[in-house]
């Protein structure tokens, strides 16, 4: 199965999304490159709003990721409640 | 008495519906197709533009708002970066090369990208497309900006970063990635989003702002991280209006898959051959290095390239014609740019050095097939022949590929010791190739590339030259003449680093000795 | 194929011989990436073919410790990759070259800085 990826600033704000994503994608795997957080899943992952506002302790508007988004692989789907990515293959 | 009414908020999705659906209309007073003369006549069928979908659900309303954090996020740091001077905190005066390629090279392209995607907006006439083509015109025109500023620090202190629209419209290398950006404007609407935003945004940028902007950040470069991180977050959306609109003209028409099948062809070799140059910043203009070309190519050309093309395999695309030879490439490109920018170091606009030992120890760890067999032994005699005095200047001019542009310098696939030459004849005259895929570029539309207007051929023809210059003048050195007509300062932003203003400025700020601030 | 476009489309060519004041010539010496590109030449078409090897390639190639190695009567020359047997007495045109072609030439016994293609 083909991975999908998603890459961050490597910042404070950045922080919150990237516990998020692990803890809602078991197989989701995080690398360090200068600078930067890389997720990489297989087939696909998703990014939940409830589980970033859990961890901060206030409201989150998804979209707020393109602040520190770097890029990211995969077709995407986009709404209030997640930001999903995956490969049909 | 009236109770009010409370308003829900909308989702995301209407809230997206409403801000890109309805607001265009039907001309009355003029035929559509003569307002919208662009958006047929390339073949693509289109029936229904609803279906075009931005994933990401971005309105203009959120669009200004996150680019406004974004944009001050990014000049807190320019700011604190140039009253604390970051210059002096990179690992070595050598880096800053590879930016003055960057600005010259790649920042006027951000200012092209930006007229073509306004350009292309106005065409279509579909809304959520114009609406994704207007807010990726204004990403790009603050690339440009954001780049220019945050660069226009270094500029201070620094040769070769004076002139770089001028140069990007004339010096001879700069025409590669010129001519990338004309090729790409001078096609259709559809044909421009395959070129720039699929094949060079979805499929290739990566290469230039992951690990080349990683790379700036290990050497202590901490303004140009954040431009190319800022303008990477836009790039995440720009991709995906890449591959949008690819599976968007795929799903409209069956007609229209070998038209966007003969496109991916191009547009992936024609940008495979512009990512050149950051092959060779990669792997040779950073100090301290974080990962090879070749492992940045596999990392995100081979695997994801890989899932991508099999995702497109349902809709009847393969993978582009070239990408077996772009893959054997990733052990090549990088050694065989460089080599040729430090064979004609006189004529560019930034340095060109040996790579130190550790460097070349780096090199064929490696590339363990190629760099030790292929490109080594030329090294070790420039070195050589350097330490002398007679570092290599070679003096007349390469002969280049009508399509790429780039000096004829990539090898035969399965033989690195031969040089790749391919030619087509065409109305009564002959015209050369790099590889087999520049030369079906070529043979599919003559008429375009006759065009070309490469910048070895216009030298010759005398159009090199300021205003005034008299050739027949005695004592007249055309050399020199094209440099001044580049706007370059001879002795000062060419030629090799070592010895140069660059190098010496730089130990001496930092006290350090010569030999001491190359480390 | 050519260009799909939404008017009759031609325009002239950049490169045409009448734009030069002299014919282009392309040369490339095999088996010596040191010189990492082919080159272009404006020259003469009445150039005498053997001031190649004596007055017009020093200048290009004669950094290279096999250049003065040469014996150019041994030399091999193809012109568009395929052998051909130039007379160094006539001239580039008398040798049948035209604007734009491309000559390559193989040194037999030299192949670069030990024999590695460099």
């Amino acid at each position: 199965m083909s991975n999908v990826f998603i890459v961050f600033q490597d910042n404070d704000d950045s922080r919150p999304i990237i516990e998020a994503i692990l803890a809602d994608n078991a197989q989701a795997q995080a690398t360090y490159p200068t600078g930067l957080v890389k997720i990489d899943a297989p087939g696909s992952l998703v990014v939940r709003r409830e589980t970033i506002e859990e961890l901060i302790g206030r409201p989150f508007d998804l979209q707020q990721i393109h602040v520190n988004l770097v890029t990211i692989s995969g077709h995407i789907d986009e709404d209030d409640d997640q930001l999903s990515l995956k490969w049909n293959n | 008495m009236d109770t009010p009414v409370l308003k829900k908020k909308l989702g995301l999705k209407e809230r997206y519906a409403a801000m890109t659906r309805g607001l265009h209309w039907d001309t009355t007073y003029q035929p559509m197709d003569k307002v919208f003369p662009y958006d047929k006549y390339e073949g693509i069928k289109i029936h229904d533009w609803d279906k075009w979908e931005d994933p990401f659900r971005l309105t203009m309303d959120a669009y200004w708002k996150y680019q406004g954090e974004k944009e001050k996020k990014l000049y807190a740091v320019i700011d604190a970066f140039a009253q604390n001077n970051g210059q002096l905190g990179v690992t070595d005066a050598r880096y800053i090369n590879a930016l003055k390629v960057f600005l010259t090279g790649v920042t006027p392209l951000e200012y092209n990208a930006h007229r073509l995607f306004a350009h292309v907006g106005r065409q279509f006439t579909g809304t959520g497309a114009r609406v994704a083509c207007q807010m990726q015109s204004i990403d790009e025109l603050r690339h440009y900006q954001t780049e220019t500023h945050a660069l226009s620090h270094y500029n201070k202190y620094f040769n070769g970063m004076h002139s770089p629209k001028h140069m990007n419209d004339r010096v001879w290398y700069l025409s590669v990635p010129k001519s990338y950006f004309e090729d790409a404007c001078t096609s259709g609407p559809f044909e421009f989003l395959t070129a720039v935003s699929f094949s060079f945004e979805y499929l290739l940028t990566n290469l230039l702002f992951v690990p080349f902007m990683s790379g700036a950040a290990h050497n202590g470069d901490m303004s140009t991280v954040t431009f190319g991180f800022s303008a990477q977050s836009d790039e995440s959306r720009h991709m995906t209006l890449g591959i949008e609109c690819l599976k968007f003209m795929l799903e409209q028409d069956p007609d229209n898959v070998p038209i966007v099948q003969g496109w991916i062809d191009k547009w992936f070799w024609r940008g495979y051959r512009l990512l050149s140059i950051v092959a060779m910043m990669q792997d040779y203009m950073l100090p301290k290095r974080v990962m090879s070309w070749r492992e940045g190519w596999e990392m995100y050309i081979e695997q994801n390239g890989e899932s991508l093309f099999r995702d497109l395999a349902r809709y009847g695309i393969r993978k582009p014609k070239g990408w077996v030879q772009a893959c054997e490439g990733k052990n090549h490109i990088s050694h065989q740019t460089y080599a040729v920018f430090y064979s004609y170091g006189a004529a560019a606009a930034f340095h060109t050095w040996v790579p130190e030992e550790e460097e070349m120890a780096w090199l064929s760890e490696k590339y363990p097939e190629t760099f030790e067999k292929y490109y080594l032994p030329r090294w070790n005699y420039w070195r050589e022949q350097a330490k002398n005095g007679n570092r290599f200047y070679q003096k007349t001019l390469p002969m280049l590929c009508q399509t790429c542009q780039i000096p004829m310098i990539f090898t035969e696939p399965g033989d690195a010791t031969k040089i790749a030459y391919r030619e087509s004849d065409y109305q009564g005259d002959k015209y050369h190739f790099c590889s087999d895929h520049c030369k079906e570029i070529f043979d599919n539309e003559p008429e375009k590339y006759v065009q070309a207007w490469l910048p070895v051929h216009q030298i010759y023809q005398g159009n090199c030259f300021k205003p005034g210059v008299d050739p027949t003048k005695e004592g007249f050195d055309p050399l020199l003449a094209v440099f001044d007509y580049y706007n370059f300062k001879v002795g000062r932003d060419n030629l090799d680093f070592e010895g140069s203003e660059d190098q010496k400025n730089f130990a001496a700020w930092r006290g350090d000795s010569v030999q001491g601030a190359k480390k | 194929m050519s260009v799909v476009a939404l008017k009759p489309y031609a325009f002239p060519a950049k490169d045409v011989r009448e734009n030069f004041p002299a014919p282009l010539l392309f040369i490339g010496w095999e088996d010596h990436l040191m010189f990492g590109t082919p080159v272009a030449l404006p020259l003469p078409p009445d150039t005498p073919f053997g001031a190649l090897g004596t007055a017009v390639l020093p200048g290009t190639y004669g950094y290279h410790p096999d250049f003065a190695k040469i014996d150019w009567t041994k030399v091999e020359w193809f012109k568009s990759g395929k052998p051909w047997k130039p007379d160094p007495a006539k001239s580039l045109a008398d040798n049948g070259l035209k604007h734009k072609d491309v000559i390559r030439f193989r040194t037999p016994g030299l192949s670069g800085i030990n024999g590695s293609c460099n």
